[in-house]
């Protein structure tokens, strides 16, 4: 339906577009004919206002998808360091939308303002060191201040130390699935290598080395992984195929997965799913989803085909890095809960000793 | 081949050769830059472009109605890749990545430069030609070459490569990963070689005929902008494009010749392949060598476009002069050393991330200083709006609105949340795709006269500017909170996450606004294929304009000038200079006694 409204658009916007070309013809034929092709004082009247009212489209479409879109933003950062990291992104936001504003009014303003009319002209002016010199420096001035937070921001969030209070999993990727991996009760994650993933029929889904004691006790899951609140998370990444990328916008993390090689993120839970589903933002996103999932299931159960179940808010890892068909479905859930019920999932998976036997 | 060209040195030469010119000299393997700019203007923007704006509206109806069937899919892309109407993932990515490809290299790389390098260097420095006809045709040819083995890697059985237009191994290196990286795979290295080749050849001629063909009077302060933006251009090219062919070559190597400079510890399909030792990392410093200064590559000749149509459609000279070239430079410099903004996730150490943060946004000072000089330009001029101003100012309104995204883009910290989703998507497209379209438009539009002889409806003109400008904000304003809302890119569909389902509405906004915009493009070649044969017969100079090229008549001859190569006394921005008659004083136009000579 939605594909023949829209091809109805088109079609008509065409045959307007066709019309006002024959309008713009036919308006030129009574008079004196200008055939030049160059724009002559009615065109640069015309095209002037229409620049002005360009700039209030700009603005329009900008108010309009704060208006309609904020809402689809992601809600607050569920991590430690990212209400630092909202924090910067919302300065440089609030920075470039004021130079956003100002330039372009400047931009479409002047091109409205000195379109050519008949009797305009043009003053002979080639520099002005001094006004140069200004907007260079202060430009130059508030990006320094902008690299220097960024800077510190950065060295914040990527030099971890590695304490031990620090939970350590390893995230791990294939093509099209994650694992996650606990180091166990040694918090010592067990050498591995895409090398032994053929151990054990295919039971060593990580490739764990099975000779280093450290491994013994490491849990994999798969589908979901949990996180206990407030407690630092050391993730380390690994790639058994191609580049993934994990990534984790609800609490303000990626890292990319690279064959060969371990990558490391680190940050700290502050939110548990269950208080993250109390957000008023997020209550109200899932209203909105399951209101248009709703309408969808009448459509398909109108076709005799499955409803859509409804939806319920979980955190999110998904992989943002092409890595072929399925990189749209590379899923996994993640589960931020309080410490004790952390421990008594954690008590219920089978560590990889358990797997091999 | 001899062919009617002469590369004289001695650019002051009166004698024009005539050599007789048959069919094929004249109209295929021609060495007339003139000529050869039509080449490139038909095969990268017509057709490589045609095909580049096709493919993103596929995936963009894709995108705005997933999992729906649609003839259109069958139509273009058969039942191979679209059973009953639904696109195959596969596809999708394939088409991503020709896309990117298509548009960055082919369209506005070779499109872009081949065009305008090959149309204004010699006309505009006061040349007879290239310094080379020979290599330019070349450079010419090996591109032709590129773009049929490009197209040719759509029609192989396994489908096109679709590692994305970066192909970052081991995706692109492995066929096990992905259909894509087979024969499709091997096609687009095979064509971009040949596209390097050509690059290169083009650029060094480029490089050399500006260095060495100028005629008397024109020093490098009175160069036209343009000219500098693509000398600037031609080095970056030369000096990046080199990278990536090692880097093609390398990775051919390790696809058909079992090295593993990019791959190590690989298990694919229940096998452990022998790679050992690799790093795709190191394919990724290669790659973007290269990659940044593209970005670079295609911007600075529109940019260099735009500041010549500015002026002379403002009627006033260009602001600052000097700080814009300047600010070239700055640009050209600086854009060799912040490839690692692409890379701050890669698992590069921490401390390099603060390296090129600082560096990136360094770049926005000289960024912002060619903004504010084309808006100062503007200010108390007397502007005519013609199609080509039009887009020059459309240039600056897309350059500042993605330009500042760029802030955000390249702080390493914030990048962590937004790379690689369509936030980036929304960036990149705005400051250089559609700047770059933009730039390449307003040319079009402005040296068509020069080109063709002819003059190109205005109407029309206008008509594509509107549903242009309108379209691009109504594609990527909005695409901005795609990203923010953390959907990434190069997604088939996001229903497989309903988290995403409330972005329904938004892309099916995209998708109508990219609809209408790719359609609005027919107007343009409309406009262009019919003023070519039946557009209003061109004065010498339309627009009143100062620089060499409007001197040399309207009927293309070799040589550009039938007596003498004029003389050049002034910098190329004399416009409405007080105490004239008119209000444009050519570059070929003395000194008259008492005038002041124009400080800039």
């Amino acid at each position: 339906m939605t594909i023949i409204l829209s091809i109805i658009t088109v079609v008509l916007l065409s045959i307007s577009v066709w019309q006002i070309v024959k309008i713009f013809e036919v308006s030129n034929l009574g008079k004196k004919r200008d055939n030049s092709q160059v724009a002559n004082y009615k065109d640069n009247d015309l095209h002037g206002k229409l620049m002005f009212a360009f700039l209030v489209f700009i603005y329009l479409v900008t108010i309009f998808s704060f208006v309609s879109y904020t809402k689809v933003l992601l809600p607050e950062a569920a991590s430690e360091h990212g209400s630092t990291y909202d924090t910067l992104f919302f300065v440089s936001f609030a920075l470039i939308m004021f130079v956003q504003i100002i330039t372009q009014a400047l931009l479409h303003y002047f091109s409205y303002r000195y379109r050519g009319l008949k009797n305009t002209k043009a003053s002979f002016i080639t520099h002005d060191n001094k006004l140069e010199f200004i907007w260079t420096i202060i430009p130059a001035i508030v990006l320094f201040g902008l690299i220097l937070y960024g800077m510190t921001t950065w060295s914040q969030i990527m030099n971890f130390e590695e304490d031990e209070d620090a939970l350590v999993i390893e995230l791990y990727a294939q093509q099209w699935n994650w694992k996650a991996r606990y180091a166990g009760e040694d918090n010592v994650l067990g050498d591995a290598n895409v090398r032994f993933l053929n151990d054990y029929d295919g039971r060593n889904t990580v490739g764990i080395d099975s000779s280093d004691p450290n491994g013994l006790d490491d849990i994999v899951v798969t589908q979901e992984f949990h996180l206990p609140v407030d407690r630092k998370v050391i993730f380390k990444f690994r790639s058994q195929d191609v580049l993934h990328s994990a990534y984790m916008p609800h609490f303000r993390a990626q890292m990319n997965c690279v064959p060969g090689m371990i990558t490391e993120f680190s940050f700290t839970p502050t939110i548990t799913t269950a208080d993250m589903r109390m957000n008023a933002d997020v209550v109200d996103k899932v209203n909105r989803i399951n209101k248009i999932r709703y309408e969808n299931s009448q459509e398909l159960i109108a076709k005799g085909e499955e409803s859509l179940e409804p939806y319920q808010f979980d955190y999110l890892l998904l992989c943002a890095k092409i890595c072929g068909s399925s990189h749209y479905n590379m899923q996994m859930k993640i589960i931020v809960e309080s410490e004790k019920d952390f421990k008594k999932w954690i008590n219920e998976q089978q560590t990889f000793s358990e797997i091999i036997q | 081949m001899s062919v009617a060209v002469n590369n004289n040195v001695d650019n002051h030469d009166e004698h024009v050769h005539h050599h007789k010119e048959t069919f094929i000299t004249k109209w295929i393997f021609s060495q007339d830059h003139k000529m050869i700019a039509k080449q490139y203007f038909v095969t990268g923007v017509i057709v490589m472009g045609i095909i580049g704006v096709l493919m993103s509206l596929l995936f963009r109806i894709q995108l705005g109605w997933p999992e729906e069937s649609f003839q259109v899919f069958k139509i273009f892309l058969g039942d191979r890749w679209a059973p009953d109407g639904v696109m195959d993932p596969n596809i999708y990515l394939a088409l991503v990545t020709i896309h990117g490809t298509i548009m960055v290299f082919f369209v506005l790389t070779a499109g872009l430069s081949g065009t305008f390098s090959n149309l204004l260097i010699p006309l505009q420095i006061g040349a007879r030609d290239m310094a080379s006809g020979f290599l330019n045709m070349i450079a010419y040819w090996l591109f032709f070459v590129s773009s049929v083995i490009m197209v040719a890697s759509l029609f192989v059985e396994a489908g096109p490569a679709a590692a994305g237009w970066t192909i970052y191994p081991p995706l692109s290196a492995l066929p096990q990963t992905q259909p894509g990286s087979g024969l499709g795979m091997t096609l687009w290295l095979v064509s971009m070689a040949f596209f390097i080749a050509s690059s290169l050849l083009g650029s060094l001629n480029y490089i050399v005929t500006v260095l060495n063909l100028r005629t008397k009077g024109m020093t490098f302060f009175r160069l036209p902008l343009t000219i500098w933006a693509f000398f600037i251009t031609a080095i970056i090219g030369v000096i990046s494009f080199p990278v990536l062919l090692s880097a093609a070559l390398l990775l051919i190597m390790d696809r058909s010749f079992g090295t593993s400079f990019f791959l190590s510890d690989i298990f694919v399909q229940g096998e452990v392949l022998h790679y050992q030792g690799g790093s795709p990392v190191l394919f990724e410093h290669l790659f973007w060598f290269l990659g940044h200064p593209e970005v670079y590559i295609v911007l600075l000749p529109a940019l260099g476009i735009t500041s010549e149509i500015i002026a002379t459609h403002a009627r006033k000279p260009i602001f600052g002069y000097r700080a814009m070239v300047a600010s070239i430079l700055a640009i050209a410099f600086l854009s060799t050393i912040v490839w690692g903004h692409h890379m701050f996730i890669t698992g590069m150490n921490p401390f390099l991330g603060s390296v090129f943060t600082f560096t990136t946004l360094l770049i926005a000072i000289p960024s912002a200083v060619k903004a504010f000089n084309y808006i100062a330009t503007l200010w108390k001029g007397n502007l005519q709006l013609n199609p080509a101003m039009l887009f020059s100012i459309g240039l600056v309104s897309t350059f500042i609105t993605g330009g500042l995204t760029g802030i955000i883009l390249g702080d390493s910290a914030l990048d962590i949340n937004v790379h690689d989703t369509y936030f980036v998507v929304a960036h990149f497209h705005l400051v250089m795709g559609i700047s770059a379209l933009y730039g390449l438009f307003a040319g079009v539009y402005h040296w068509f006269p020069r080109l063709y002889g002819r003059m190109m409806n205005k109407s029309l003109g206008y008509i594509h500017f509107w549903i242009t400008a309108i379209g691009a904000y109504g594609i990527f304003f909005p695409m901005h909170f795609v990203g923010m809302a953390g959907l990434p890119r190069r997604y088939y569909t996001n229903t497989a996450f309903p988290y995403f389902d409330d972005l329904a509405d938004i892309n099916v906004l995209i998708t109508v606004f990219a609809l209408i915009t790719g359609l609005a493009q027919l107007v343009f070649l409309y406009n262009f294929f019919h003023s070519m044969y039946y557009g209003k017969k061109s004065e010498q100079n339309p627009w009143k304009s100062n620089t060499l090229e409007w001197t040399a008549p309207v009927e293309h001859i070799h040589g550009n000038w039938p007596g003498k190569i004029p003389q050049v006394f002034r910098w190329a921005y004399d416009y409405s200079k007080p105490g004239k008659k008119e209000d444009f004083v050519p570059q070929s136009v003395p000194i008259a006694e008492g005038e002041k000579i124009t400080e800039h």
